[in-house]
């Protein structure tokens, strides 16, 4: 059956923790995590409700391929309406925190209500209880994990917790699990820290015992696990080199962001790829990168574990940071480094760590340094304000606003609004690299025409991670489109958002998509879980969840007029390389994808969709 | 001819995928918590370590046991646990001295790696070749090999 047909809902305004069966009619109609929470979300909040107020619910969801031995089975996800975007937020994180929500006996928790005071919830297996948290209030994520291990005497503890970001409901804060993973994006973190609940720390005895046909699933899985082993992307080019494999291949494509989207290639980029990560260090004669590291069950293993250069000037007094952690993957790397202009590993990597520390979004933030180096740049904001001079290219003002931001001093409070309300404020709307509020992540739309309609048409502002024609564009997966056209962008666009829906409902990371389809994944689930889960099936789950969430955007108040991109990416031609003289042709894309969705012009699925898809 | 489990934690990854199939094998339940190979992860070195029983020939567990519960199978060299036998004393938890037998709170007994009767899970679910399974007498083969690949010897020229 896959799940485990529980649900945990922890009222925090009454301290309470109750157990719900898990409906499971949604569950057939919208799979798990991604899918069923959000179904559990927009089922019980008002979609215009304030995204930090005790009236907003966050749900951490698992799938039904979570904690299995399906590659990739540790993915849980965060659903909750985003304080960044208002639009509907739904985060992703492997590590080891959702595997254990799983073998614990659940399948989601149900955070409704603000504690009076800050509590984190402890859960063993069937026992769930909210317990104090004044002591690790103000501590970081990392301090937290040891604490609550510590406390407890029990170092098998998973824990997700938000660190100061979060405490201090920066715009872009992310709940971070298992010391370096994070449901990162839309500022899932301050919504946590607004209910005043700085951790969730699960220990689960009980295992994953719900599996349909253990024989058929096994034989699923190995074949799947073959797939991957055998695919050069997952087999070899990710364990060898992370995501940070695209550092040099995206810049020489003229698609890396470069300083706030000025230019599409960034000079310094092999300085800072991935390539950069294995070579020797002069000053100590060590590679930057350790050891790459898998998430749980994962047999990809694309995480980076590096270990900073001890003499650099960000860390040489700080001792605390010199041992191996999270490394730069690719879109870390890229929004700390290209888009600042900044070519310096160290620094980018000093940066990540704090970030990882405080749990912070490394792409919104950095992209919000990158909208300040540009208004510092222009003279609109002052060394006066800022406390250093900030012009691109600073490693020094990367790791001072980080510094300042991580902890909520000074300008770094202006910066935790994100890129759109920041340049609102000093009267530069149009600096902000963003779709609905959320800050661009590293693929520049004028070299890869799909990204910018994926971009535009996310359900959670501007993402990779919902329709990722990246794949189709550069890396010809599963099949070549040139990335300088928009002929039929539209029905790629949709055929990757619908099926990344299925991938994330089901539990696995969206990496496995380099090598694996729909196709490899409806095995493994249909042995799973009890019901009928055909191809078509699961297509049809992957539309339904889309438009679920574009009905709760829409009813939340947006229209068709935020599917747009900043005028520099429609206006401003791409200065060099492939797509030189290019802008993103939206315009050409966006009609004809309403179309494909069943939409109307103005962007609302019509009836007809909405009965076809049973919504 | 008898086999050993030989581990190689620079291949380890940290995935779990040998806890997985350790638990799924003697329980019927994928559940970590009750695997018999642990992976350990020294996160500030970027070190992640699997680690079991290494099946000792005078073996502290067996020798300790006051009613004869853990015996040799002949066939694998494992020294396994009769659960109709062991009374659950953890005596044996207190004489190993590497901590690879634990007390199961489910069963009342203690438990160890048993070899899979030969065939272990761990092995065949590592994805990257950090568990392996292979000749008792020559779990240095590979290290061998990988020094003798650097002996200077003289090629001839083609």
């Amino acid at each position: 059956m896959g799940w485990n047909r529980k649900v945990l809902r922890v009222n925090l305004t009454q301290g309470t923790c109750k157990v719900e069966p898990l409906n499971m009619e949604w569950a057939d109609q919208y799979l798990g995590s991604r899918g069923l929470a959000t179904k559990y979300l927009v089922s019980e909040i008002d979609p215009k409700v304030d995204p930090l107020s005790p009236d907003n619910k966050m749900i951490m969801a698992t799938g039904p391929l979570t904690g299995t031995m399906a590659s990739t089975g540790g993915r849980y996800t965060v659903v909750t309406k985003g304080p960044l975007t208002g639009a509907i937020a739904c985060s992703n994180s492997g590590g080891f925190f959702g595997a254990e929500m799983k073998f614990a006996g659940w399948d989601m928790i149900i955070f409704e209500g603000r504690s009076p005071k800050p509590v984190y919830l402890f859960v063993e297996n069937d026992k769930a209880e909210l317990r104090d948290a004044s002591h690790l209030w103000g501590k970081s994520c990392w301090d937290t994990e040891e604490e609550i291990k510590r406390a407890h005497q029990d170092p098998q503890i998973r824990i997700s917790s938000i660190g100061r970001a979060g405490e201090n409901q920066v715009l872009f804060a992310c709940i971070v699990n298992d010391m370096h993973r994070a449901a990162g994006r839309s500022g899932v973190g301050a919504v946590m820290g607004s209910k005043n609940l700085k951790a969730v720390a699960l220990r689960g005895t009980k295992g994953v015992s719900g599996i349909k046909n253990f024989g058929e699933f096994m034989t699923a899985t190995n074949a799947a696990k073959k797939v991957l082993a055998d695919n050069a992307v997952t087999g070899q080019g990710l364990p060898k080199y992370g995501t940070q494999v695209l550092m040099n291949v995206i810049n020489e494509i003229g698609a890396l962001p470069t300083r706030n989207h000025r230019d599409v290639q960034f000079e310094d980029a092999s300085k800072i790829s991935a390539e950069a990560m294995h070579e020797k260090r002069e000053s100590d004669g060590k590679p930057h990168l350790v050891t790459n590291a898998a998430c749980f069950g994962c047999t990809i293993a694309c995480g980076r574990i590096s270990a900073i250069d001890k003499n650099h000037f960000t860390v040489k007094n700080s001792p605390k940071y010199w041992g191996a952690s999270g490394g730069l993957e690719y879109e870390a790397a890229w929004a700390l480094g290209a888009a600042n202009g900044v070519g310096d590993l160290e620094a980018l990597q000093y940066a990540n760590l704090l970030c990882n520390e405080q749990g912070m979004d490394p792409i919104s933030f950095g992209a919000t340094v990158g909208a300040v180096m540009e208004l510092y740049e222009m003279g609109v904001i002052s060394k006066d304000q800022l406390g250093i001079d900030a012009p691109f290219g600073s490693a020094e003002a990367l790791a001072k606003l980080t510094e300042m931001t991580a902890n909520g001093e000074g300008f770094g409070k202006e910066i935790a609004l994100g890129s759109k309300r920041l340049c609102e404020k000093y009267g530069h709307p149009e600096l902000s690299m963003s779709v609905k509020g959320q800050e661009f992540p590293a693929y520049d739309s004028r070299g890869i025409q799909g990204m910018g309609l994926a971009y535009a048409t996310a359900n959670r502002g501007a993402c990779h991670l919902r329709g990722y024609t990246v794949a189709s564009e550069v890396l010809g997966i599963p099949v070549k489109t040139d990335p300088l056209a928009t002929e039929g962008k539209p029905d790629l666009v949709k055929a990757f958002q619908d099926a990344t829906a299925v991938f994330d409902a089901a539990g696995i990371c969206v990496f496995t998509s380099f090598a694996w389809t729909l196709a490899d994944v409806q095995p493994q689930i249909a042995a799973a879980c009890e019901g009928d889960w055909s191809m078509e099936k699961l297509n049809e789950v992957g539309e339904r969840i889309w438009n679920m969430e574009r009905q709760f955007n829409n009813a939340a108040g947006f229209t068709a007029k935020d599917d747009n991109l900043p005028p520099r990416l429609t206006t401003e031609p791409a200065k060099t390389g492939p797509a030189k003289g290019m802008v993103n042709r939206l315009s050409e894309m966006l009609p004809e994808y309403y179309k494909v969705r069943g939409w109307t012009p103005e962007g609302e699925p019509t009836p007809e969709t909405l009965a076809r898809l049973g919504l | 001819m008898w086999k050993s489990l030989h581990i190689d934690p620079a291949k380890c990854t940290g995935c779990l995928q040998c806890e997985m199939a350790c638990s799924f094998e003697h329980t019927g339940v994928i559940n970590p918590a009750k695997s018999l190979i642990k992976v350990f992860n020294f996160e500030h070195e970027g070190r992640k370590v699997p680690y079991t029983c290494t099946q000792c020939t005078e073996a502290w567990c067996l020798n300790a046991c006051p009613v004869d519960a853990i015996r040799i199978d002949l066939a694998t060299g494992a020294k396994m646990v009769f659960e109709d036998t062991c009374v659950g004393c953890k005596v044996c938890t207190i004489a190993c001295p590497f901590g690879t037998i634990n007390y199961n709170q489910d069963s009342g007994k203690v438990q160890k790696c048993d070899l899979c009767g030969g065939d272990p899970a761990c092995a065949k679910a590592c994805p990257t070749g950090a568990i392996t399974y292979v000749d008792a007498d020559w779990t240095g083969y590979g290290r061998m090999q990988a020094w003798a690949a650097k002996a200077n010897t003289a090629v001839a020229a083609g």
